[in-house]
């Protein structure tokens, strides 16, 4: 169980709390703390909540690591976590191109050396318009184009408002990529380069992983962070906020840092989202470069095109 | 028809019976052998390494082979053109040119199907297009209507033949027992009845009926691949239209390549004539000025208005980078044939041959550039991409399986021509008596 070792420390405790709720539940018939088990007691001690809200202490040795979620069903990923819409906020006045977003998400996600699925650009809208930087994701529309043409119902729609690939279905055809009018599809042209871990685990749509040769891969949205709770790898990655994540049935965003009452966001800071008129109606919407935290041009050391063009 | 009407039955079919290939046959046979089999082998490479032997990338996600395909499904139009279209006129001259139509037409249709598998990156999960098929994708309309065309166009090509499968079974001696025994599996249930000639002549005439439509479909639903997105130079509502002219365009001058071919090679100038080549000739220069009606109005209502999307793609065209290409296609492609066409002299087979040519490549290239300038300017800029990323020329593995795609084409006519009569004999006996009836 090396995956679970590598598990933070904040996941540990979480999953020792959950234990401890279980044990409370337990008759004396069932006790999890009988010889049976054989636990050696380390002797260390650990405070815990319980469900009655006391706080109890028991030895560190009872605490057990919870199991992943349970595998999800093909057709319970395709239809996504019944409730929620989710919406992501980028706010423009934010952003200095660090790229912390695309390299998390590149690292989580293992993506192609050489390919992202975030992409920050350089964007200047006319002749004399300031230029600013622009943090660009899937907008998992709400009129996909890319789902339209897909000719096996390898990308879909879910009920979350998330769109996805199911690469174990996907034939390759790219027709989705050509459709795309944010260019935001990349394609895996050879063998994915993966860890051993990586490799070895079940496929999900979900975490679009282990990526496959052949197939087209995008920004998901994390629905695995979400579904435990946890925020997309660009969101808690950026220092400076500038990734708003949330559920617009509650109404809410947040960077995790800050929580926003989403319409209001949107209201009074004028939100937009990119190529309204082609009618595709995306989830992510966008905080214009006004009163800026830094200049634009503080954003170009990172920049491999020296040169700013739109 | 000056020589041809002193022609007797028994010389028709001595003259137009398969025959061995010669020298030039047999290298001609291994060249194309040659280049499929190099072919095979760069898609060998492809399924191994995955699509990344190609120069395709994330932005120019489709090339050669998509630019291939539509070459493919445009060049087999001729096929309800030259049959259906001219006999439901009751254009008679056209008799000796259906068969050559015809096999055009189902061999890139074939190889269109294939190319388009070459492109998929998961070609075993072609089954998933029944399995989870979704209507609402042009693909899966593509599916149906190609695979409607190659039946229709198979029964097309088999109906005529079945005559002519009588006359050649009684020539056991010079076709050799191998095809004799073909020709029997496939038309020995003829007898060569009235009833048979009904039902045959009725079945041709509704497949002539349902082809036309079912041809305009295929090519239609090919651009709307590209109609469909919102791409510039693909957002177009001109394209069906656009593309089916170009279609007919390119289709009638791989017909009138095939005919100077197998008139030279087979000697066949009693049956295709120069009136033949006079005729076609006038169709490719109809068909010319067609297709350049509808460039006009695909390049230069865009560039009028110079959208800010559309700016950089037609300057890249006209101006730029895909300049030699592209005006390599109009001049080549339509304006210079058209020039050649006009003139009485140009309509003697030679020039027609060189016209055809012409039309053909500047066709294959005009496909390219349909497909790949656009896909390098995407409505978002393309930026801190490698720099394979921002051009696109194809992999020698690309070229190889084009050509080989182009090569097996032309393989399977020539195979055709070989193994079938090219020119119906039994339909040209009968015209034969009819022309000497109405003397």
């Amino acid at each position: 169980m090396t995956e679970n070792n590598n598990k933070s420390r904040r996941e540990f405790l979480l999953s020792g709390l959950l234990a401890t709720a279980a044990v409370a539940g337990c008759t004396d018939k069932n006790n999890p703390f009988s010889t049976e088990e054989n636990v050696a007691l380390s002797g260390e001690k650990v405070k815990l909540l319980s469900v009655n809200g006391e706080v109890i202490e028991i030895d560190k040795a009872f605490l057990k690591p919870i199991p992943d979620l349970p595998h999800l069903s093909n057709s319970e990923e395709r239809t996504g976590i019944p409730g929620k819409k989710f919406v992501m906020v980028i706010d423009l006045s934010r952003c200095k191109n660090l790229r912390k977003c695309q390299s998390a998400c590149n690292h989580m996600h293992e993506v192609h050396p050489g390919q992202n699925w975030i992409k920050v650009l350089s964007m200047q809208d006319g002749e004399h318009t300031a230029p600013y930087w622009q943090p660009t994701t899937c907008m998992h529309c709400d009129e996909p184009p890319c789902v339209k043409v897909c000719p096996v119902d390898a990308t879909f729609k879910r009920e979350d408002g998330i769109v996805l690939i199911d690469a174990n279905r996907c034939i390759g055809c790219r027709f989705c990529m050509a459709a795309c009018p944010y260019s935001t599809r990349v394609f895996n042209w050879e063998e994915p380069v993966l860890t051993k871990e990586v490799e070895e685990q079940p496929y999900s749509c979900e975490s679009s992983m282990p990526q496959k040769k052949g197939t087209v891969g995008k920004c998901d949205f994390c629905p695995d962070m979400t579904r435990q709770g946890k925020l997309p790898h660009c969101v808690s990655a950026c220092p400076n906020g500038v990734f708003m994540f949330g559920d617009m049935n509650e109404d809410s965003v947040t960077n995790g840092a800050e929580t926003f009452r989403f319409s209001d966001l949107i209201r009074d800071k004028a939100g937009y989202r990119l190529m309204e008129d082609l009618g595709t109606k995306p989830r992510v919407y966008y905080l214009p470069p006004v009163n800026r935290n830094f200049p634009y041009e503080s954003g170009l050391e990172n920049s491999d095109d020296k040169k700013v063009k739109s | 028809m000056q020589s041809s009407t002193s022609l007797t039955a028994e010389q028709i079919t001595r003259d137009l019976l398969p025959q061995k290939f010669g020298r030039r046959g047999k290298i001609w046979v291994a060249i194309l052998v040659t280049l499929c089999l190099i072919g095979a082998f760069a898609y060998y490479r492809q399924l191994r390494y995955g699509l990344v032997v190609t120069h395709m990338r994330d932005y120019v996600s489709w090339g050669i082979y998509i630019s291939n395909f539509v070459f493919f499904v445009a060049i087999s139009l001729v096929g309800s053109l030259i049959t259906a279209i001219f006999r439901l006129a009751n254009v008679k001259w056209s008799t000796p040119l259906t068969r050559i139509a015809e096999i055009i037409a189902l061999s890139a249709i074939v190889f269109a199907s294939l190319i388009i598998i070459v492109d998929m990156g998961r070609p075993e999960r072609f089954m998933n297009l029944f399995l989870h098929g979704r209507i609402q994708s042009p693909i899966l309309w593509d599916v149906i209507v190609i695979s409607t065309y190659f039946f229709i166009s198979a029964l097309l090509l088999y109906f005529p033949l079945l005559p002519d499968f009588k006359i050649l079974l009684q020539f056991k001696e010079k076709t050799g027992k191998m095809l004799n025994r073909l020709y029997r599996f496939q038309g020995s249930f003829w007898k060569g009845t009235k009833d048979q000639f009904r039902i045959s002549d009725r079945s041709i005439n509704i497949l002539c009926i349902v082809i036309i439509p079912v041809a305009f479909c295929i090519h239609t639903v090919t651009s709307w691949l590209f109609a469909t997105t919102y791409r510039p130079g693909w957002d177009s509502t001109n394209f069906g239209a656009y593309f089916i002219s170009g279609a007919f365009l390119v289709g009638a001058g791989g017909v009138v390549v095939a005919m100077y071919v197998f008139r030279r090679a087979y000697h066949l100038e009693k049956y295709i004539t120069e009136m033949h080549f006079e005729k076609m000739g006038r169709m490719v220069v109809l068909l010319a000025l067609l297709y350049l009606y509808f460039n006009v109005n695909e390049y230069l209502v865009p560039a009028f208005k110079m959208k800010k999307p559309e700016e950089e793609h037609l300057t890249q065209l006209f101006a730029g980078e895909y300049a030699p290409l592209f005006w390599f296609a109009i001049l080549v492609g339509m304006l210079l044939p058209i020039l050649i066409l006009l003139f009485k002299k140009g309509r003697k087979p030679l020039p027609v041959f060189i016209a055809g040519v012409m039309v053909v490549i500047g066709a294959w290239f005009k496909r390219y550039l349909i497909v790949t300038p656009t896909l390098l300017h995407p409505l978002l800029p393309m930026q801190n991409v490698p720099d394979s990323f921002k051009h696109y020329f194809p992999s020698w593995e690309e070229w190889a399986i084009a050509m080989g795609s182009l090569a097996g084409a032309l393989l399977i006519i020539t195979l055709f021509a070989r193994i079938y009569p090219i020119i119906p004999i039994h339909e040209t006996i009968t015209e034969k008596n009819e022309q000497n009836e109405n003397k």
